[in-house]
């Protein structure tokens, strides 16, 4: 039981501490123009990247994995297309990853 | 709390975030269930709750679980969560330019970073909206330790999580996100597919949480091209 407190209260002050370091080091001043470009590119890139990595990786990580998730973030992404809002989009995904799965 | 008095646009932005927050708070409550249905049996009742109080992190708490549960010791666990929480260095690099006030002020909006609310504050062009942001946090904190507690207490309230497909409702919002707000054509849409590119190819060889990060590396297109 040691272990488990002592993992909780190490990356409880962690992760408040990673939370906080760009805001704190970072903010509050004017930055050079070709910092805040870098800047503006972290979003899209970190977004695309957690769509992937949520899709296809095994949730401990160190492997890729082929399952019915695809199917459902994949029709997901056909509804967004379409135009369908983020509701019925993300119930989507759900239930196709559900179907498939249950069909398998 | 963190708002000042009399900055009523400000007040209009977090009851948006609010409003946007909402239907992503119970996909957490759901998430949070399946957590404290896992973490319960290797960590008791209590720690679970107050874990998921202190940390608001689902993957790094997932992850650090699992690594206990498979009798990997603490060590191992908290280097696993850490790897899965670096990713709000990048993330709170991106949001730093949009905040006012002194260290501890920012230091604090830092700590109601997720990844949805980071996402949906986004404005383009490295521009963020703080105040929607807090205000699209709070409805999934009280159901993320709530639906902990439920979890570790009621047990199994919603079967397989997998069953019901609720893994793919994260990658859903997340997809959601990037099409609707980041995904304008030219160097952001080539800078989010180099960084899917990374993340890709890095899965199989590196440990949770790096792909993520090290996708971020991506944003260095904008030292050559901008627009």
């Amino acid at each position: 039981m040691g272990e488990v407190w002592l993992t909780i209260g190490v990356l409880a002050v962690a992760t408040a501490t990673i939370r906080a370091s760009g805001p704190v080091l970072l903010g509050g001043r004017d930055l050079p123009a070709v910092v805040r470009g870098v800047i503006g590119l972290i979003a899209p890139a970190l977004l695309a990247a957690l769509v992937v990595v949520q899709t296809l990786s095994v949730p401990e990580g160190g492997a890729i994995d082929l399952d019915a998730r695809i199917l459902g973030v994949a029709a997901a992404g056909g509804a967004l297309v379409l135009g369908a809002s983020t509701l019925p989009v993300v119930a989507l995904a759900a239930v196709v990853t559900a179907l498939v799965r249950a069909l398998a | 709390m963190y708002l000042e008095g009399g900055d009523t646009e400000a007040r209009g932005q977090f009851r948006s975030g609010v409003r946007i927050g909402l239907p992503y708070a119970v996909a957490s409550l759901l998430l949070a269930i399946s957590f404290g249905v896992l973490a319960e049996p290797v960590m008791g009742p209590v720690a679970p709750i107050v874990m998921s109080a202190l940390l608001f992190a689902g993957s790094a708490q997932f992850a650090a679980t699992a690594v206990l549960a498979g009798g990997g010791g603490a060590a191992a666990a908290i280097v696993a969560g850490i790897l899965l929480n670096l990713r709000y260095v990048p993330m709170g690099i991106a949001l730093a330019p949009s905040l006012r006030g002194g260290p501890l002020r920012r230091a604090a909006i830092g700590q109601t970073m997720i990844d949805f609310s980071w996402a949906a504050a986004s404005r383009g062009g490295g521009r963020f909206d703080p105040a929607f942001m807090m205000g699209a946090t709070t409805p999934a904190y009280p159901c993320w330790v709530g639906g902990t507690a439920l979890g570790v207490l009621a047990g199994d309230l919603i079967g397989d999580p997998a069953a019901l497909g609720l893994d793919a409702l994260f990658p859903a919002f997340f997809l959601c996100l990037l099409v609707e707000g980041e995904l304008r054509p030219g160097v952001p849409a080539l800078v989010a597919g180099l960084g899917s590119l990374i993340a890709l190819v890095l899965i199989p060889f590196t440990p949770a949480g790096v792909p993520v990060i090290a996708a971020s590396a991506a944003a260095l297109v904008g030292l050559w091209r901008s627009d």
